[in-house]
């Protein structure tokens, strides 16, 4: 017998729920012996309904909603809700809650490319510097906590300003925490780009091409470490980025050279907390006097808003990449007509695929968290499994088919 | 250098931990009974990191100011507040509260603000110290 023996694929399941992977998202590989040859991506596995919550609330209560849509992005998700609000109803912002606006975004952002760091290098197993990072976090944690009242949730912005001033007597600890930071950075820097081991599961790791990138549309730092030159503080600066001005962050500033793995990845977050520590000291040296908010009376924002009749946009760069909030009001009630959030996991959920693509199993824990995944932001349309086990999307299409059908049921009554 | 990390674990191992153990430097054998302890004054606490000015923790509530505006109802995200009719005043049930404190921000009176008691922890939601009224 000569039988000719047939190379065949095989696929393996990786999630829904999944020790290496933080959120529900559901992977299903085509593998040939340890390479993977297919990826396909199933999302919509966590559905919270926080746009539905949103729209039978009035927009003062929807930035706390806003708030907690990402536990990480507790500052740009509501920056982004209040931008939209503030173009919707034409609200001007006090110039000094523009800088203060900066200063916390900022730190945001440290924060949250920090917590990366830390779980990238606990993906490749080095946990080691996964307590060295978040012991360095946890001092600009710490900086939030003194300035906003709470850790993460920072419940500082409000519609047209922000509710706390940074006031004289806290420079003194940002001047201490920006010190600190620095040298965290001089420390982590030093580990993260020479060690062997980073070095080692990080480079030629996960590659995304320039025109990958800019096919598949990714943003935020999976974009910019492939070389495209997009940040939404620079392409179209809000709040006082214009006045204080931002740079791209591309990995050539430290190589010279741009390949779009994972290690180039490391570069522009590490490059971008730098950055981040320029931006809050620049924004406290040049913070004008003024006031907080330009309509401290609730009552009288929340009618305006009640009154207003139209649509807005806003959008600002998140840790992960752009945010955008649209919201709509129909100048009758409190509550918006509609509310749309774009998280910006979102558009670099595609570049997994060529990131994927020709890597080993064990490469999927790392490339997966190189964009830094945000899935429950992410994910809007509601899957329901029903009896027979058969998976169907709740569309517009098939609830109107629903409801028609219903209808008919209750006539043949 | 190959192992950068190296240097950094070794001098680790000198360095005090980070973290402040509360509320006791090892795990009791039984908390209840650690607890009960420290209520009778026979065990001590070691003491939590101490909150910044301005944090935002269990929310105080002035019953007399008062006037019974609602506004708090109508600006609370997570309807945490309620109204009494009859009295004309408000209760809060803080297991529900998010602690944002956009209820002391809009107060016309300046009836509501909040503590720095962090320590809210109950197995029971209505329970008396998680209602403020």
């Amino acid at each position: 017998m000569s039988k000719e023996l047939k190379k065949t694929t095989y696929q393996i399941p990786i999630g829904p729920i999944h020790p290496a992977l933080k959120e529900p998202v559901m992977f299903k590989f085509e593998i040939d012996g340890e390479k993977i040859v297919d990826v396909d991506v199933e999302l919509g596995q966590v559905h919270r309904a926080i746009e539905w919550t949103g729209m039978r609330r009035n927009s003062i209560q929807i930035i706390y909603l806003a708030e907690r849509i990402c536990g990480i992005c507790s500052f740009v998700h509501p920056l982004a809700f209040c931008r939209a609000v503030e173009n919707a109803c034409e609200i001007d912002v006090p110039e000094r809650s523009d800088y203060i606006r900066v200063v916390h975004g900022e730190l945001e952002r440290i924060c949250s490319h920090l917590l990366w760091a830390g779980v990238a290098a606990h993906e490749i197993g080095f946990d080691s510097l996964l307590f060295l990072t978040w012991e360095v976090r946890e001092k600009a944690l710490d900086l939030v906590e003194y300035l906003t009242g709470n850790r993460i949730t920072k419940a500082i912005l409000t519609i047209g300003g922000v509710r706390r001033d940074i006031k004289k007597e806290h420079h003194q600890k940002i001047k201490e925490t920006m010190d600190a930071l620095k040298e965290g950075y001089k420390q982590l820097g030093h580990i993260f780009l020479d060690d062997k081991t980073v070095k080692m599961r990080s480079q030629g790791c996960g590659v995304l091409s320039y025109e990958d990138a800019l096919r598949l549309c990714a943003v935020g730092p999976t974009t910019r470490a492939s070389g495209v030159k997009k940040d939404v503080r620079a392409d179209q600066p809000y709040t006082a980025y214009g006045d204080i001005g931002v740079d791209y962050m591309t990995p050539d500033i430290i190589t010279g050279e741009v390949n779009g793995d994972v290690y180039d990845r490391i570069i522009v977050r590490l490059l971008e907390v730098k950055q981040s520590i320029d931006l809050i000291e620049k924004a406290i040296d040049q913070m004008p006097a003024g006031d907080l908010v330009s309509e401290p009376k609730i009552p009288k924002l929340l009618s305006r808003i009640k009154k207003t009749k139209g649509e807005g946009v806003g959008r600002d760069e998140a840790p992960r990449g752009e945010v955008i909030h649209y919201v709509k009001f129909d100048g009758e009630h409190d509550e918006p007509f509609t509310w749309k959030v774009r998280a910006s996991t979102y558009a670099n959920i595609l570049p997994w695929i060529p990131m994927l693509k020709g890597e080993q199993i064990a490469d999927i824990p790392i490339v997966a968290a190189s964009i830094d995944p945000c899935m429950s932001c992410t994910n809007r349309v509601a899957v329901v499994n029903n009896l027979d086990n058969k998976k169907y999307m709740l569309n517009k299409e098939h609830l109107h088919e629903l409801s028609i059908m219903k209808t008919r049921r209750l006539k043949h009554k | 250098m190959k192992f950068a990390m190296l240097g950094q674990v070794f001098k680790q191992m000198f360095k005090k931990p980070w973290t402040n153990k509360f509320p006791a430097k090892y795990q009791p054998n039984n908390t209840t009974k650690y607890l009960a302890d420290v209520a009778a004054g026979k065990a001590k606490i070691n003491p939590p990191v101490e909150t910044p000015e301005g944090f935002r923790g269990k929310i105080l509530y002035d019953r007399e100011k008062c006037i019974g505006c609602k506004l708090c109802i109508k600006v609370c995200p997570c309807g945490a507040i309620e109204f009494k009719e009859k009295e004309k005043k408000i209760k809060i049930y803080l297991a529900r509260c998010c602690f944002c404190s956009q209820c002391n921000d809009v107060c016309p009176v300046n009836c509501l603000s909040m503590s720095d008691e962090f320590l809210l922890s109950d197995a029971d939601p209505y329970s008396k110290d998680l209602i403020v009224e």
